[in-house]
């Protein structure tokens, strides 16, 4: 019962999926990247808006830590890099950080590599090599404590955290039970959740960094918003009934479960724990995901009240409609409908449905969003552009 | 009569309406009699499990969610309108 598969890696970790990545260095080659994807579709596309232009070190530290995450990521099979030539965050920076990586890698450069269009054709040329080369490596057991699932939630309404957070704490639960390791991040919808999250922190030094995180959370938002830093929640949340942050928080932090928390991880940092754990990332989804991915998660429960379709390019992401009339209305986009729990249906009952769709999705099953193609990518930024 | 709000935690002074409703209609849960609605209650919306003074907390999932602004009523609907978040003052 609940027997899973995966591709296992050179570093000992596990993915569910065993994708070819295509990532550009800098958003000035994001047209070469979407001219291989059309020649190459079965690879998985990575555009984004960053990769120059920003230069402190917090923003370049970011930067690496989530392109090496992605490059580095026990879902990726092997990866296609493009670069330009003298972006901030080149190619050559990037090198010596994937190195290790174990996997088929190639990278371009187009200012070397005879301009766009060539670069094109070499990047087709290397997607479908690779793809050859990691297609035929088998599915072998994969140990539940290899497993890595990120908990999100987006576009919440009042029953996010009474219907489908409190479901997706539940598979949390039953996941830290078996041995696997939960994530999740979106610091300010901790904020007003500290005292409640604290008591819960595996030791002093956890509760502490629990405790700064918030706080630090909650002095950006403050220094950020001013006067209306007490809606920091949008006119979609409040139209969904949520009048506080607070009361956001403490349905969001429903999806995490009820066990220890053995560790605050930064943005996009790995985990060395097992169990629960924290990351200081922010609350948009799309910034989230990539740093919870970036972690090492292999997949990703993402809970929805109003309804949003996103899901991340590596990653299945299995999207929990929070009410009935919304999992109705978007279908073709929701995996779930823990609406169910105010029609009747038990908790467990739902829960043991999610595990078991959880454990088709990592066999090979496709979510929603899988199929559908809504891939979001983007990253957290600390400063503004130069 | 199946139920039409949500009592999260015991301790809180505020359920959640499972669907919208109409001013005057009977809120319906376990453990609750002769709640009705004061005004119109939108689904995922907050009703006044009892009367709650001007400054007096409001509870959900058995936590500090805000405070309230003024006094409200029992059966009354719990929003931005009568609240106020106790971090942050309006």
């Amino acid at each position: 019962m609940n027997e899973i598969t995966g591709y296992e890696r050179k570093d000992g970790r596990f993915g569910i999926r065993n994708h070819v990545l295509m990532l550009p260095a800098v958003s000035c080659v994001n047209g070469v990247i979407h001219r291989i994807s059309r020649e190459v579709p079965e690879a998985v596309c990575f555009p984004h808006a960053y990769g120059c232009g920003r230069g402190g070190p917090r923003d370049l530290e970011i930067l690496s830590r989530i392109f090496s995450g992605l490059i580095h990521h026990p879902n990726v099979g092997g990866a296609v890099i493009i670069g330009l030539g003298c972006e901030i965050f080149n190619t050559k920076s990037l090198l010596p950080l994937i190195r290790d990586a174990g996997k088929p890698i190639e990278v371009f450069n187009v200012q070397e590599d005879g301009g766009s269009l060539k670069t094109t054709e070499k990047g087709i040329a290397a997607a479908r090599r690779i793809l050859s080369e990691v297609g035929s490596q088998p599915r072998t057991a994969l140990p539940w404590d290899k497993l890595m699932v990120a908990m999100e939630c987006g576009g919440s309404d009042a029953m996010s955290g009474v219907t489908a957070n409190v479901a997706m704490g539940a598979v949390s639960d039953w996941l830290v039970e078996k041995g696997a390791t939960v994530i999740f991040g979106e610091n300010t919808e901790m904020i007003g959740t500290a005292h409640v999250l604290a008591r819960r922190a595996k030791n002093a030094k956890v509760a502490k960094q629990i405790e700064e995180m918030i706080e630090r959370a909650e002095k950006l938002t403050r220094e950020v918003m001013g006067d209306l830093a007490s809606l920091v929640i949008s006119p979609g949340n409040m139209d969904g009934g949520m009048s506080t942050i607070a009361e956001k928080s403490m349905g969001c932090i429903f999806k995490g479960g009820t066990t220890t928390i053995n560790q605050v991880v930064d943005y996009g940092e790995a985990s060395s724990e097992h169990g629960l754990i924290l990351q200081d990332g922010p609350g948009y989804d799309g910034d989230s995901m990539a740093g919870l991915a970036a972690s090492g998660s292999q997949l990703m429960f993402f809970s929805t009240g109003r309804g949003t379709p996103a899901g991340f390019p590596a990653l299945p992401v299995i999207k929990v409609a929070s009410n009935t009339r919304i999992y109705e209305a978007m279908k073709d986009d929701m995996d779930v409908n823990a609406g169910s729990l105010v029609e009747g249906q038990p908790l467990n009952g739902l829960r043991v449905e999610m595990i078991d769709l959880m454990t088709r999705v990592i066999n090979g099953e496709k979510t929603k969003a899988e199929v559908n193609g809504m891939d979001v990518f983007t990253l957290m930024t600390v400063h503004p552009p130069f | 009569m199946k139920d039409n709000i949500l009592i999260i935690h015991p301790r809180d002074n505020v359920a959640v309406a499972l669907r919208t409703l109409g001013g005057g209609e009977l809120a319906v849960a376990k453990g609750i009699e002769g709640l009705r609605a004061l005004e119109e209650i939108p689904a995922s919306h907050k009703i006044a499990l009892k009367d709650i003074s001007k400054g007096e907390e409001i509870i959900k999932y058995g936590e500090t969610v805000a405070v309230s602004t003024r006094d409200i009523k029992k059966g009354e609907w719990v929003h931005t309108h009568n609240l106020e978040s106790k971090r942050w003052k309006k």
